[in-house]
């Protein structure tokens, strides 16, 4: 029998958000009833945010190990050999809630939290990317947090002085109210150690660096796993305030503190604060931490332990550091302007002790808080979810018949083929998302190859910033993207989970880059309801198995669930679901990347991938478009068939067609599929150069025009050829089918016109015609003009 | 010929800045802490972009306050080159070797962008690696580039002709279209765009490289 606590059981597990299970269970493993501050230490440690309760059991079927991966999944950030003894650092972290109720702060944050962890492991950040989700711009609430977020993301990559390089922004009415901030980041090892996070050495001293702790922050991982509803606001305290300069000055003090190799473990104060740094390094070295609250830098006097242990002050770090060179370290920060102390010691024993004022205020043992942790488990539908086999019946013949003049969609008006192309370019999903990437500063460290909005990647050279090589010349490079068809995820998670990983994949092959390793974002609804679970488990089983399938395996991630707004009217409205990925390349070779535009009249464009004529073919859809949703209202359908094996080839060989310069330009298929794929090569080729596109399309069978024109899927790349290697290029694909390997679908459309004009026909006919500054206007500004003054244009 | 670089804490250019001169250029460099108060065998000076601590009260306002300033402006007044870029310049118009101010963007928002540039050299020595009115492109990167100075001074400036860098198309509302000036004497310039990131063909354009180096001539 267990002594009745001192505080109301029930009250504090509300607040904590744990079940009465989870008590009994805290309970039994402390042979006694837990006080206040340690109900709270395993309130955050128990939440999903940092033991994955739903969704640990899902998460095993990652593929995690390669030849590649030094560091998989567990560590602050997975790590990726690079070759030339060069090693990558990198993740990704949701700041969904946060930003939800406080969208400057809440993404400024959530920039800075994924940043420590890539240099917590001795890696100096390198670039940052964002993947972002809004509700519709035509909603003022939705501006004011776009608005918020991406200043709050500007603030802070900018003046920490890492660029932020991609990104990716779509918008959508279940975004409304609960938008997604998913953050990005990419180190370079600049140590020989990796530096992990598990305590060594008994009686080694325990340093706390960095800022001082507040009360801000209180319990934002509890917050972090519960569902949004107005009240939400209220938790505005749960949400921390970042502060760039001193995270600026940490990454230089602490690359310094580990490269002197007295640093024996690090762990940053993320979620959970010093509750979760010190139970994941004693429980990762199995040793313990004693802790004296004492002494820890305090930004106000009368902290109790319970805001002490669950504080999530920023810019903090837990270092445990070799005995007797504490002092010397703790110089290197407080140059840096940063705060510095010893603030406990490691102990032989499992557990976390926490002293103030000479009392013991928690002690715990770490396994039970960081081990074991309870897993919530959930019935897994056998059958989709009604409402989803609903969508899965619509077929194309259900839309009216199409002509060479245009469509008349049910209860719309005629729309020629020219103003559908105009309206998907004027989607803010599908639009130029210049007006965000703008704000942010993706050109300082002097590394940045490719701009945003210049290619299907990111592209940054690999030139250490500091010490040996920082002023040699560099001919490599990493690329990295992120992507989540977050509209086919909501149709068929499992497809939609395979077709994220394979146009990351897809986006990094054609800039050249070899596509090397996943970290992902899972933003899902709550995993509570059946459909909630089975499209968390299913977009699961499709990132699995295409991972699995482009050897790109998932180096870590983040979760986040409970992704959903309670409406005034009481019922919840989920995201779609939102399995983000994060994928990293290698360049071998700068001078062969290659970005979208054209780049000389006379190129033959060539299309890979499912072709044009393949018309009953299920890897090539309108089910689930771009097209189906803006043109004709509907998101419903099954969204196409994902097939791996011919991502692979066609990526493969592109690869190798751009690494032996036969390739001028390269985009590949997606959202508003064909033609939005050719007007952005158009848009993206300079104004001054004046070069459209002019293509001849194949017969469409069932007189399906649309399907030819905006269809999605198929593994498809847009390919321009330069004419004195066209030779080359019918060659190599020639010599593809020969290999014994699949042939590479390939076919010539059409050529780079001298002239700023998109031009598509078939037969005698004319499909689309429009110059080239038509399509720039609508592209341009869909998302400025839905805010206000339209962007001038760029220099 | 040394260049000394300062580092503040904030700074964020300083590696690019060292980049472009050494790297690109060939010009030795070396860093100059913000404690330091001697710049011993320093032939220029450059004050690189950033936020040099936090930008926090208003940007380079407590950076003037830095011992290393003392012994720039000393540098200056007998006629050292000084080039402040950026936050940079934010900082020498706070420490009063520039005149005016830089405020917050007409728009309100950072923008990082290429700007169009006509160069206006005059007597300045870090542009005479320019034509009169040639038109360049150096990228911009700031959310309070908008220079500001009373009617009177922006005309003796440019009686003067010490407005040697104006915006063909300005893009935060700055007077004048103003993007760098100098002091009479030419040995100062402070502009917003930065010329650093415009020396590697690899990572852009290449019409910053007269700028620095001008340093070689």
């Amino acid at each position: 029998m267990v002594a009745a606590p001192d505080y109301s059981v029930a009250e504090a597990l509300r607040k904590e958000n744990l079940s009465q299970a989870d008590y009994d269970e805290i309970c039994r493993r402390l042979g006694r009833a837990p006080n206040r501050a340690e109900l709270g230490m395993f309130g955050v440690m128990w939440s999903e945010h940092c033991c994955y309760r739903n969704s640990r059991p899902l998460l095993q079927g990652f593929p995690t190990t390669g030849p590649r991966i030094l560091v998989g999944p567990g560590e602050n950030a997975g790590v990726v050999d690079l070759g030339e003894g060069q090693r990558l650092a990198f993740k990704i972290e949701s700041h969904n809630h946060p930003s939800a109720v406080e969208p400057f702060q809440g993404a400024a944050t959530g920039v800075g939290g994924i940043l420590r962890d890539i240099f917590t492991m001795g890696a100096r950040p390198i670039a940052l990317l964002n993947a972002l989700r809004f509700g519709p711009l035509e909603d003022e609430r939705n501006v004011g947090l776009m608005e918020g977020v991406v200043a709050g993301i500007a603030h802070y990559g900018n003046c920490v002085g890492v660029p932020t390089v991609g990104g990716e922004v779509a918008f959508d009415a279940s975004y409304s109210g609960n938008p997604l901030v998913n953050a990005m980041a990419l180190g370079l090892m600049e140590t020989e150690q990796i530096v992990c996070s598990g305590a060594e050495g008994v009686g080694y001293p325990v340093v706390y660096v960095g800022s001082t702790t507040g009360r801000d922050g209180m319990g934002g991982a509890s917050f972090a796993s519960a569902e949004l509803t107005e009240a939400s606001l209220d938790d505005r305290p749960a949400v921390q305030v970042g502060d760039p300069f001193l995270e600026k000055g940490l990454i230089e003090a602490c690359l310094e503190a580990f490269q002197s190799g007295d640093v024996v473990a690090a762990q940053d104060m993320g979620a959970a604060g010093l509750t979760c740094s010190c139970s994941e390094m004693a429980a990762k070295g199995g040793l313990g931490i004693e802790l004296d609250l004492d002494r820890v830098p305090a930004r106000e006097a009368g902290m109790t332990p319970y805001e002490f242990l669950l504080s999530e002050s920023q810019e903090r770090m837990l270092f445990v550091v070799k005995p007797g060179r504490e002092q010397a370290l703790m110089e290197r920060f407080t140059r840096w302007g940063l705060q510095a102390a010893v603030v406990g010691r490691v102990l032989e024993d499992n557990i976390v002790r926490v002293l103030q004022k000479g009392e013991v205020a928690a002690e715990v043992p770490a396994s039970a808080l960081a081990d074991d942790t309870p897993i919530n488990h959930h019935e897994l539908l056998s059958e989709p979810p009604a409402e989803i086999q609903a969508h899965w019946r619509w077929s194309e013949d259900q839309l009216p018949a199409a002509s060479a003049a245009g469509i008349t969609p049910a209860g719309g008006t005629a729309t020629s083929w020219n103003d559908a192309l105009l309206a998907l370019l004027d989607d803010p999903t599908i639009a130029s998302k210049r007006w965000v990437y703008r704000q942010y500063d993706h050109q300082v460290q002097a590394n940045t190859v490719v701009p945003p909005g210049g290619a299907d990647a990111a592209v940054v050279r690999l030139r250490p910033q500091q010490g040996e090589g920082a002023m040699a010349p560099a001919t490599r490079g990493v690329a990295a993207v992120v992507d989540c068809p977050n509209r086919w995820v909501a149709l068929d998670p499992e497809r939609g989970g395979m077709a994220a990983v394979a146009e990351a994949a897809r986006n990094l092959s054609c800039v050249g880059a070899e596509p090397l390793a996943v970290t992902d974002n899972l933003n899902f609804p709550s995993p509570e309801t059946p459909t909630g679970y089975w499209q968390l488990a299913q977009a699961c089983r499709g990132l699995s198995a295409a991972c699995s399938a482009l050897d790109t395996p998932v180096t870590g991630g983040n979760v986040s669930l409970y992704n959903e707004t309670r409406l005034p009217d009481g019922t919840m409205q989920p995201i779609h679901p939102t399995p983000v990925v994060g994928m990293v390349g290698l360049v071998h070779d700068l001078a062969q990347v290659r970005g979208q535009a054209w780049r000389e009249a006379g190129d033959a464009i060539w299309l890979l991938g499912v072709p044009l004529s393949e018309t009953a073919d299920a890897r090539v859809t309108l089910a689930g478009s771009s097209y189906l949703e803006r043109i004709h209202g509907a998101l419903t359908g099954r969204p196409p068939e994902i097939d791996l094996v011919l991502e692979k080839t066609v990526q493969a060989f592109l690869r190798q067609a751009i690494a032996a310069g036969l390739v001028a330009s390269a985009h590949d298929l997606s959202d508003g599929g064909l033609a939005v794929a050719l007007a952005e090569a158009c848009i993206a080729s300079p104004a001054q150069a004046s070069l459209g596109a002019d293509l001849a399309l194949p017969a469409a069978a069932r007189g399906r025009l649309d399907r030819l024109l905006f269809a999605e899927g198929g593994a498809r790349i847009l390919v321009s050829v330069p004419a004195e290697r066209h030779q080359a290029w019918r060659a190599a694909l020639e010599s593809s089918a020969s290999a014994g390997a699949a042939p590479v679908p390939a076919e010539c459309l059409g050529s780079v016109l001298e002239q700023p004009r998109l031009r598509l026909r078939q037969g005698d006919q004319t499909l689309i015609d429009l110059p080239v500054a038509d399509l720039r206007r609508s592209f341009e500004q869909a998302i400025p003009r839905r805010l206000g003054p339209d962007l001038p244009p760029t220099a | 010929m040394t260049v000394g670089v300062l580092v503040f804490p904030g700074s964020n250019c300083d590696r690019d800045v060292r980049w472009a001169l050494e790297g690109c250029l060939g010009v030795p460099t070396t860093f100059l802490w913000h404690e330091q108060r001697q710049l011993d065998g320093i032939d220029a000076v450059v004050i690189p972009g950033g936020f040099s601590y936090g930008d926090y009260l208003r940007c380079g306002a407590i950076a003037r306050f830095a011992p290393v300033l003392e012994a720039v402006r000393a540098f200056a007044a007998a006629g050292g080159p000084v080039l402040g870029i950026c936050n940079g310049f934010q900082v020498l118009t706070e420490m009063g070797l520039l005149p005016g101010a830089l405020t917050r963007n007409a728009g309100l928002h950072f923008i990082c962008e290429p700007a169009e540039l006509r160069v206006s050299p005059g007597g300045c020595r870090w542009l005479q690696g320019y034509g009169a009115g040639e038109t360049i492109r150096l990228p911009i990167a700031h959310g309070e580039g908008r220079y500001q100075c009373d009617p009177e001074d922006l005309r003796r400036l440019e009686d003067n002709g010490q407005v040697v860098l104006r915006y063909a198309a300005n893009p935060n509302g700055s007077v004048g279209d103003v993007a760098g000036i100098s002091n009479p004497a030419g040995n100062v310039l402070g502009l917003m765009p930065h010329p650093e990131r415009a020396c590697d063909p690899v990572t852009g354009g290449v019409d910053g490289r007269p700028l620095l180096a001008s340093l070689l001539r």
